[in-house]
């Protein structure tokens, strides 16, 4: 990146500019300081932690029924997902049984939860490149779920419904018609965003052998999730150590070939479809029966430590517990899926264009919320 | 110039921009309906019914607002960008005829006029991105500069093949010419090329890069607000009209419509109304649809594909009105010529058959093959 400078001739100026904290496509508050010949991109300088709260340390100061809404927090589009893997951190370390049937409803939540943040993916990415239609016919549909998420736990978003050792309540009773309605509206809202944005020529000509990043070296940034499997490689914490009951289902993990943005696109288009395989096997599954496994109102866990990783929409979350046997932890230490990926950036962002890094940013998807945590 | 004359004038250049005032609220309203309606959404319906005063109380905020002006501007060349894309977008409008007779001033080189001024806009875009002292609004003026001065060249020569069509750069006779055949028939090429140069050189999707919202931040317009702002915005709708009167006047045979007496002028201005308007839609729809092009690949498109074109057409109108051949043996070239440039640049963009664009499902079996 640097070494293009010396190539330019004499007379040619670098501009600096500065991308965000505040511009409209960096998907929160995240800094690149990008320096630029004409519209080429020769060097990238990333700036985070202006959305850092402390959320690791603050979770020492919490009890550990408290800690689910920190973590509601960070990735604040997968919520879900976010309770789920702290949850089984705690009920690693005490040994808890999750009944079935709260097993399910995890299931079904979290994979909802995944198209969500998918579709909102589909619609930022539509903006990043300059179509304006995608966004509401994305959130249309994220619309629907978001209200069935209401109905089950009462909130929109950080809803601290997954608790330790089950969940906080039952499905409320209509639950099985309000799927029944949602299942092909939500099937049919992505076979139509497909359709509308997938195989625009402009589209393509925008995304194909942008951003490219082949398996081994996405591997050694430590990436994971779509944007990972979009270089090929198959790896998905729900295939290669299930957890929950995800080793009951039938569901195939898209990858791409080349690892670049449109991969990274199509990839979780496909997930979409794969998760809502994955909902409609829970929902058939899904057996009668208690929601939770009786605990103690302040949990104790005993001294020692545990990690839980999941498949967040993002990527893998690990969630490091260290208990000292009191009723807050002595220490949290969190593996955010999105800082992780976002680690490939600047390599990314090799020799592009200006329009390039917002679409490479995009397609990487990040939450600068789990970035700074 | 007699006393009646001059007053004529000045009522004329009054009603036109009292006119274009409207048209423009018109489209600000039009747009965000039809873009609402695309969007499964209502589009705005609070102030007014179905929110047709919404231009209205836009228009009266943003005359109310306060005028920033950033510290290290240029105050001089700030303050002038807005009038400098503002005039020559009006001027166009002298010339237009909205009817046969309803005209400020029927120019016998009208289409010339019509296409030097409307490149000095160009200057007001490059100097308010300049002056702004904003780096966003720097890129933004840069890449208008160099995406205007590209498009020019394809949208003179398509004009350049109307004016050989009908020998003459009035837009009466030009109009008049088509009373039989509409030129779209006769110059199928023609229209392509006016279409995507001219939603070039108005900056709308899918070449809205000099003002792009998510890469430079509303390029040169970045730094402005209030009533400087709205002046960019007035310039841009009056463009947007502009070309879409123009594609009507040069193509769709103006006001002229088969079985409606187009020189009366009542009915004229309606048929050339609602002509225009409806290729205003089209340009609307278009920005419902399609995301938005890098600048290298609107580069390469504007002088690889549509300046080619350009000078095809050309070349093949002459030949027509050289050899005296028939009218449709032209259609059938620039259809012709269309197709074959459709099908190439299909191809270019497809380097891969599609089925290779769909993302292939893996389904592990036992064992995992990435293994650390």
């Amino acid at each position: 990146m640097v070494e293009s400078r010396s190539e330019a001739p004499l007379d040619m100026v670098q501009m600096m500019v500065n991308m965000g904290p505040q511009h409209p496509s960096t998907h929160g508050v995240f800094r690149m300081v990008l320096g630029i010949d004409g519209e080429r991109v020769v060097s990238v300088d990333p700036h985070i932690g202006y959305l850092h709260r402390g959320s690791e340390k603050l979770c020492e100061g919490e009890l550990y029924t408290q800690i689910v809404t920190l973590f509601d927090r960070m990735d604040y589009l997968s919520n879900f997902n976010n309770e789920l893997a702290f949850c089984m951190a705690v009920e690693k370390l005490m040994a808890l049984q999750v009944p079935e049937r709260a097993e399910y409803i995890r299931v079904i939540m979290c994979e909802l939860n995944r198209i969500a943040s998918h579709l909102m993916f589909f619609g930022t990415m539509g903006l990043d490149t300059g179509a304006i239609t995608p966004v509401l016919y994305a959130f249309r549909d994220r619309e629907r779920v978001q209200s069935l998420f209401e109905a089950v736990s009462g909130a929109r978003m950080m809803h601290n419904y997954i608790r330790v050792g089950g969940v906080k309540e039952d499905l409320p009773e209509d639950f099985r018609q309000r799927m029944a309605k949602l299942m092909p509206q939500l099937k049919q809202g992505i076979e139509e965003g497909d359709r509308l944005l997938s195989f625009s020529e402009i589209f393509l000509a925008r995304n194909k052998g942008i951003g490219v990043i082949d398996g081994k070296t996405a591997i050694s940034y430590g990436m994971s999730g779509p944007a990972l499997r979009a270089s090929g490689v198959p790896m998905d914490v729900r295939k290669d150590e299930p957890y929950s009951v995800y080793n009951r289902f039938d569901f195939g993990i898209p990858i791409g070939e080349k690892g670049d943005c449109w991969d990274r696109y199509y990839v979780r288009i496909e997930e979409m479809r794969q998760s809502l395989r994955i909902v409609e096997q829970a929902m058939a599954q899904m057996p009668d029966g208690p929601i939770s496994t009786p605990v103690r109102g302040v949990l104790r866990p005993p001294r020692g430590e545990a990690y839980a990783r999941a498949e967040n929409p993002r990527g893998e979350i690990g969630v490091y517990l260290v208990s000292d046997g009191s009723d807050k932890p002595y220490r949290v230490k969190v593996r955010p899926p999105s800082f992780c990926n976002l680690v490939a950036l600047k390599y990314l962002l090799r020799d592009c264009y200006v329009a390039d890094c917002v679409v490479i940013l995009g397609s990487l998807d990040v939450v600068l919320g789990e970035v700074d945590r | 110039m007699s006393l009646g004359d001059g007053i004529r004038m000045i009522a004329g250049i009054l009603g036109l921009f009292l006119g274009l005032t409207i048209v423009v609220l018109s489209l600000t309203w039009l747009e965000r309906k039809f873009l609402g309606r695309i969007q499964m959404r209502m589009g705005p319906m609070r102030v007014g019914p179905y929110g047709l005063l919404q231009a209205v109380a836009d228009a009266v905020k943003l005359v109310a607002k306060e005028d920033i002006m950033p510290g290290r501007v240029d105050r001089v060349v700030y303050w002038m960008a807005p009038l400098v894309v503002f005039i020559p977008s009006f001027m166009v409008w002298v010339t237009i005829p909205f009817a046969r007779d309803l005209v400020v001033r029927n120019l016998e080189m009208g289409l010339l006029y019509i296409i030097a001024f409307s490149v000095l806009s160009i200057v007001g875009l490059v100097t308010a991105g300049w002056s702004s002292a904003n780096k966003y609004a720097v890129l933004g003026g840069f890449r208008a500069a160099a995406q205007l001065v590209s498009y020019e060249i394809p949208i003179i020569l398509a004009v350049l093949g109307v004016a050989m069509l009908s020998q003459s750069m009035n837009l009466v006779k030009v109009v008049e010419d088509q009373a039989t055949v509409p030129y779209f028939l006769v110059q199928p090429l023609g229209v392509f090329l006016f279409l995507l140069a001219g939603l070039a050189e108005v900056g709308r999707t899918p070449f809205d890069i000099h003002q792009a919202e998510s890469e430079v931040v509303g390029g040169p317009f970045v730094e402005y607000s209030g009533a400087h702002w709205a002046v960019f915005f007035l310039a841009e709708y009056i463009n947007t009209f502009t070309i879409a009167a123009l594609m009507v006047l040069l193509f769709l045979g103006g006001w002229l419509l088969p079985g409606l007496p187009g020189d009366v002028a009542g009915v004229g201005f309606l048929v050339f109304g609602v002509k225009t308007y409806l290729v205003v839609l089209v340009i609307f729809w278009l920005r419902g649809t399609y995301p938005r092009l890098r600048i290298d690949q609107l580069m390469s498109l504007g002088w690889k594909v549509l300046v080619p074109l350009a000078f095809v057409n050309v070349v093949t109108t002459g030949m027509y009105l050289f050899y005296g051949w028939p009218a449709w043996s032209l259609t059938l070239m620039s259809v012709a010529i269309l197709a074959v440039t459709f099908w190439t640049i299909g191809r270019r963009m497809r380097t891969t058959p599609k089925p290779e664009y769909t993302v292939k499902l893996y389904v592990p079996t036992t064992e995992v093959p990435h293994a650390g």
